[in-house]
């Protein structure tokens, strides 16, 4: 049953964006759209996009940077391991959980490590893929998303993003000492 | 509040940084993540031109505007305040499609399209509406029913079973998304929209 599922998901994943790829126009074009015109129309904003989320970029990964570098993110862990072991988390993951919401491929660097480490089939292993599949990247996604629009002030963006990953951190672990420990 | 966070990280990164005798460290990872910022934003040029050219071709159709239409129901309790049936919720829904689906070059494209139709509703240019913030905290929880990267990363470690972290993370992300919603709707009271201070 899981393996009809699971193949079912991935011919899903495989076949959507060629699909939409197809369609799209297709029905386009039934219903009278110059779609080429339309098409060149729509990409001129592709680059102005891209250029205009440069600023708010640069502004969240440079501070990401330096406090990656400083080693700040050890001083955090140290200070929270012993509510972290508390919940049952072993020590292993904590940088794993608090690199998560700052860089995609920092975390994806210790998320690979640890899985070469210990095995991909470990309990270490596992909750490392949970955790790393189950959040994304906050900051990266704040800056992307409001800045391609120009929005400095961001509410309580930053606080609900953060809340999200810390439940996302919280659930992985409940999660995975359940089916895997 | 990303005043404080942007503060608190480069303060913390120059006194910690100092201690730990990495400060020269601290320095050459500004001038390399002000780089690699460049990078990613170039790198991003030809694939949202894709998918902008394709936005606009689906809109002129009337295909957003159905996919609106078609979810009205459900982003009616999520985003009460958009009009029924703006295309926002049709970009919105085909974001959240592709990130389900671990479609990752094409989630950020259609995200970015739905923020800009988002933008047209928002009364205050440089500050984020409630709706804007909502779909915000959905995307950085993100549900993924095909962990992609990662499933790629087990597979090559020699897993035995590479999928199988799809349920846990499916629950997981899943938890996460509940509480993005609704921790930007309880908390959009204390951080209201200030109109006069857009210039400060």
């Amino acid at each position: 049953m899981t393996e009809i599922l699971r193949s079912a998901i991935n011919i899903l994943s495989e076949a959507l964006v060629p699909l939409f790829i197809a369609v799209v126009p297709l029905v386009a074009m039934i219903r009278g759209v110059k779609i080429y015109e339309q098409f060149v129309e729509g990409a001129k904003d592709g680059f102005n996009v891209a250029v205009r989320i440069i600023p708010y970029l640069v502004a969240i990964l440079v501070a990401i940077g330096m406090f990656r570098a400083s080693g700040a993110l050890d001083w955090v862990a140290g200070a929270i391991r012993p509510l972290t072991e508390a919940i049952g988390m072993p020590a292993e993951i904590l940088p794993v959980a608090l690199m998560r919401p700052l860089s995609g491929s920092g975390s994806l660097g210790l998320v690979t490590e640890l899985i070469n480490t210990h095995g991909a089939d470990s309990f270490i292993g596992r909750l490392a893929s949970t955790l790393y599949g189950s959040t994304e990247t906050t900051f990266y996604v704040l800056a992307v998303y409001f800045g391609s629009v120009g929005i400095t002030r961001s509410r309580h963006a930053v606080l609900a993003g953060l809340l999200a990953d810390a439940t996302g951190v919280l659930a992985a672990v409940f999660i995975c000492r359940v089916l895997f420990l | 509040m990303l005043n404080y966070i942007w503060l608190g990280l480069v303060l913390c990164s120059i006194v910690v940084g100092t201690v730990n005798g990495r400060l020269k460290e601290v320095t050459e990872a500004a001038f390399q993540m002000a780089e690699t910022s460049v990078t990613i934003a170039i790198g991003l040029i030809g694939i949202m031109s894709l998918w902008l050219g394709l936005m606009r071709i689906a809109e002129k159709a009337g295909i957003v505007r159905f996919l609106a239409w078609l979810l009205t129901p459900l982003f009616k309790l999520i985003f009460p305040e958009i009009p029924k049936g703006h295309p926002s919720l049709g970009s919105m829904l085909l974001n959240i499609s592709a990130s389900w689906l671990g479609l990752g070059n094409a989630a950020t494209p259609l995200g970015l399209k739905a923020m800009e139709q988002l933008q047209e509703l928002n009364p205050v240019k440089d500050t984020a509406s409630d709706s804007q913030v909502t779909f915000l905290a959905i995307n950085t929880a993100s549900i993924t029913i095909v962990p992609t990267t990662i499933i790629a990363v087990r597979a090559s470690a020699g897993s035995a079973n590479a999928t199988e972290i799809i349920g846990t993370t499916i629950f997981a992300s899943g938890c996460a998304t509940i509480i993005a919603i609704l921790a930007s709707r309880l908390l959009r009271h204390f951080f209201p929209v200030r109109k006069e201070a857009s210039h400060d």
